[in-house]
């Protein structure tokens, strides 16, 4: 009986340990990526954009050329840099508050202008990086650092939802919410990048990707209470669907 | 291209860049400088260039980096408080050892001051303007062929070294027409083996400014120094007029230079011997040759439409040589000829 490979370590992740915590779903994201550029085999042409945040350091595990954009601005650096290698995959990784806060400008334009780029974003309700803030995504009555007593949406808005917001917008060829809780819905993230970077190699257009993820540290819970929470509070807020594909708003 | 032409300052530095082989031009509208999106707008996609017009200066700024870290000439432009919002851009450029051109047409401040040419900018400039330790190579020109021909050499020089380039230009250098010469166009541009196109047969490239590691943002900081000291002891530029036999010097940059030239005319003819001193590098500034010109001297008078910026790199160079005045006028106001020459007529 013939022995057949049917999983191994990626070969576009670099084989480091680790700095993200037990549970965080940066890490699954970082695995699919790797994946999807073996699978399509585009790891000598990606273009990887770390933003600031916990994944400022996506470069150190993603084995492909990797810049650092400050904080908001990874869709407008990943904008010249795609302008000027116009046959590279550029991939837009950005956080909560990176995409929807600080940089909600760059997000909104680079999406209305069509860029041909393909925007990860992992949405975990909070900032992870600096301990634990509130996050344009921070849930009603969640409490974080600078919620102590819980988000109060009268004083501090309601959380954004960022497909809904960019299905607005004329140009976009791909928007899709996706979550990474379980195995089933890490499967249907996998496809979903899959396809948002298929799309730009095919030259479609702008591509989005929404991931509900888990931040087990600053949410102060075990992991598994991590992935139940994603789905028990934050799926029926962020719908798990896709938005748009192919340039058409989806029924 | 040897024949004269008239050209506004704002425009010439859109052709020069051209001619530099800038291809990326990402700004951000504010007057004025205006004329210069207007042209790339017009001008880029002749030649096959992408001009695009971003959401925000911080956006705009941003576009340049990654155009930058692409591998290819960029240049960005605004004026006084667009310049203060690309400061994150700059700082972070400057980290990631990433080259561009970046134009300042300044205009009064502070805040939105208003929109008549001043040189209020000159310590944001010349000191960093943003985050951390590092400068950024500025060059001041002094007319509409220098506008052109040093926007060309700034593109030299920021790759040369890796380093942001700033022309720091004021409003009315900006309007204002003048004939000149167009520079020649650059035919080969120099390879940049550290840009990101992808890691073909080589290890992948970070371009980065953060550097966690123990110690490793000291040896880096260190080695922007490094550079930093090469710049200085090899890319000063400066200018003088009538310093041969002169008992009284003017500090000058830019537009402020023009009108001190006007007063050694005046002065001149009544006998007082003044000269002038225009450092056009601001950044590195001309400490020695300064310095030199200080000690034949009698008194200095530094020139600026500010309330008093250069005159401090010129009290710390030339201080110590001789007595150094100063006479300035902000909120968008030129220095006055009469001003000039009562104040050196007042030394003899």
């Amino acid at each position: 009986m013939s022995e057949e490979k049917i999983y191994s370590f990626p070969k576009s992740i670099r084989e480091v340990t680790t700095h993200y915590c037990a549970g965080c779903g940066h890490g699954i994201v970082h695995k699919l990526i790797a994946q999807i550029m073996d699978e399509l085999g585009i790891q000598e042409k990606t273009l990887m954009i770390a933003p600031v945040g916990c994944s400022v350091l996506a470069y150190n595990y993603i084995k492909a050329d990797g810049l650092e954009a400050a904080h908001g601005r990874a869709p407008a650096v990943s904008t010249g840099l795609k302008r000027v290698q116009k046959d590279k995959v550029v991939i837009c990784y950005q956080g909560d508050g990176d995409l929807l806060a600080i940089g909600t400008a760059e997000s909104v334009h680079a999406a209305n202008r069509g860029e041909h780029i393909t925007v990860i974003f992992i949405n975990n309700a909070i900032y992870g990086m600096t301990g634990g803030q509130m996050a344009p995504t921070t849930m009603e009555g969640q409490v974080t650092k600078t919620t102590p007593y819980g988000r109060d949406p009268k004083q501090v808005g309601w959380p954004i939802r960022a497909c809904e917001l960019l299905n607005t917008l004329e140009a976009p060829y791909y928007i899709e919410r996706c979550a990474v809780y379980d195995v089933k819905h890490i499967n249907q993230t996998k496809k979903a990048i899959k396809k948002a970077i298929q799309n730009q190699i095919d030259g479609k257009g702008y591509s989005f990707v929404e991931i509900l993820s888990m931040c087990p540290t600053n949410w102060g819970v075990e992991p598994q209470k991590a992935a139940d929470w994603v789905r028990d509070v934050m799926e029926p807020y962020y719908p798990i669907k896709c938005f748009r594909d192919g340039g058409e708003k989806t029924k | 291209m040897s024949e004269k032409i008239l050209m506004k300052g704002n425009e010439a530095i859109g052709e020069a860049a051209i001619l530099a082989g800038c291809r990326h031009y990402f700004a951000y509208p504010i007057t004025p400088q205006n004329e210069i999106p207007a042209y790339m707008a017009k001008r880029l996609p002749q030649v096959g260039g992408t001009f695009l017009q971003a959401e925000s200066e911080l956006a705009a700024v941003s576009m340049v980096m990654g155009a930058s870290a692409g591998g290819a000439r960029v240049m960005t432009s605004s004026s006084s408080p667009g310049i203060s919002l690309k400061q994150e851009g700059i700082s972070y450029m400057s980290g990631a050892q990433l080259p561009a051109v970046i134009v300042n047409m300044m205009r009064g401040g502070p805040g939105l001051g208003n929109i008549a040419g001043a040189q209020g900018d000159y310590f944001q400039a010349t000191r960093g303007g943003g985050n951390g330790d590092y400068h950024v190579l500025v060059i001041a020109p002094g007319n509409v062929q220098e506008l052109a021909d040093y926007t060309v050499k700034a593109f030299e020089l920021a790759d040369k070294y890796r380093i942001v380039c700033m022309i720091l230009g004021d409003g009315y250098l900006g309007q204002m027409s003048e004939p000149l010469i167009l520079p020649e166009a650059v035919k080969e541009l120099p390879a940049k083996d550290w840009a990101l196109t992808g890691a073909k047969g080589r290890d992948p490239h970070i371009i980065a400014s953060l550097r966690l590691a123990d110690g490793a943002l000291v040896g880096h900081v260190y080695d922007l120094y490094k550079n930093y000291a090469e710049i200085e002891k090899n890319e000063v530029i400066y200018d003088t007029q009538n310093l041969e036999d002169a008992d009284y010097m003017l500090v000058a940059y830019g537009t402020s230079s023009r009108v001190c030239k006007k007063a050694i005319r005046v002065l001149r003819a009544e006998g007082i011997k003044v000269g002038l001193f225009r450092p056009v590098t601001l950044w590195p500034f001309p400490k020695k040759e300064i310095a030199e010109a200080a000690k034949k001297v009698k008194k200095i008078l530094t020139v600026e439409m500010s309330m008093g910026q250069m005159v401090q790199d010129v009290q710390i160079n030339a201080g110590k040589y001789c007595d150094v005045d100063f006479y300035g006028e902000p909120g968008g106001m030129l220095p006055v000829v009469e001003k000039i020459v009562q104040r050196v007529k007042s030394y003899v």
